[in-house]
């Protein structure tokens, strides 16, 4: 098994400057056709509709939680420092010139926010744990499939909604430990660029990256033991 | 524990170590290219590959948690505030 850390003692100097540029760029993923629905309502907001107001909440809001739980300790803290961002939203709605996506701005107050009102923890990124994607048992020694992946992506997607494979995927989520939920969840449910993640959480690049893997590891193996073998 | 990195082709119990820094395309040139390498020419990988990529797919369709009630309630109560200047 090879770590994290062999890898990049491995890379020469050179290449890890082309991985530093490369890790800057954000992932523009969702962004156009979310940010357009964004821009519609924060439109209707300004014209004075609450319904916007309430609909761009209900877009946000879930986003917003999951940042502030991953900030501050109680859930209670978390919700007071979402309404304050709320609020400051809407204080500074005049300010808001649609350089960074809607998404982004509602980040860096929440940041701010919690950062001022001095309710920020600063917990240890945990990458600790050594689990690796796919258990060592499935491959041979000379590191080939012994056991390889079971095929279940077809009809996953029908599945999803149709029986209970949205709600084993659910469950797989909350057992995963606290970080490597909340950097896949930020990524994957809400489209939060890499970047984006790293800035709101205040952590690097590298460990971001292995957190989301550690993350996307286990979800998968989730779904082949749910799917696999039909 | 074997030190596998080398010029060498990988295997596949590294490819899927190293599948995450491949979608995010962080994997250098020489390495990026290795595991293209390994990908054209083992399905259990490829097959790997696609179901991360289903994987991401099926996280990003669950449901958003929609306002409760009580929520839509305190918002609107919020809003309201704002637009009389009460906070």
């Amino acid at each position: 098994m090879i770590t994290h850390a062999q890898l990049l003692h491995a890379i020469p100097g050179l290449c890890l400057n082309v991985l530093a540029v490369l890790s800057t760029v954000p992932w523009p993923r969702r962004r156009s056709a979310a940010g357009g629905e964004d821009l519609e309502l924060l439109a209707r907001l300004r014209a004075g509709e609450e319904d916007a107001f309430l609909a761009l909440v209900a877009r946000h809001n879930a986003m917003l939680l999951r940042l502030a739980g991953s900030l501050v300790s109680s859930r209670a803290v978390a919700e007071e420092v979402v309404q304050d961002t709320w609020l400051g939203a809407l204080r500074g709605l005049d300010g808001f010139a649609g350089r960074s996506s809607l998404k982004t701005w509602l980040m860096r107050i929440l940041v701010n926010r919690a950062r001022s009102t001095g309710v920020i923890e600063h917990r240890t990124v945990a990458v600790g744990d050594v689990v690796p994607a796919v258990d060592r048992s499935r491959f041979d020694a000379t590191g080939h499939w012994m056991s390889p992946p079971q095929h279940w992506i077809e009809d996953s997607d029908e599945r999803l909604f149709a029986e209970s494979l949205a709600d084993r995927l659910q469950a797989a989520l909350r057992e995963l430990p606290s970080r490597q939920r909340d950097v896949v969840m930020l990524r994957d449910v809400d489209g939060l660029s890499g970047h984006e993640v790293c800035e709101a959480l205040g952590i690097s690049e590298g460990n971001q990256r292995v957190l989301l893997h550690r993350a996307r590891s286990r979800l998968r193996q989730a779904l082949e033991n749910e799917m696999g073998g039909m | 524990m074997r030190v596998l990195w080398s010029r060498e082709e990988l295997v596949c119990q590294e490819v899927v170590e190293l599948i995450t820094d491949y979608l995010e395309g962080a994997l250098p040139r020489a390495q990026r290219r290795r595991l293209d390498a390994h990908l054209s020419d083992c399905e259990h990988c490829s097959e790997y590959l696609e179901q991360m990529r289903a994987t991401i797919r099926l996280t990003g369709r669950l449901a958003p948690e929609d306002l409760t009630p009580a929520m839509r309630e305190e918002f609107s109560e919020l809003y309201r505030r704002w637009r009389a200047q009460e906070v």
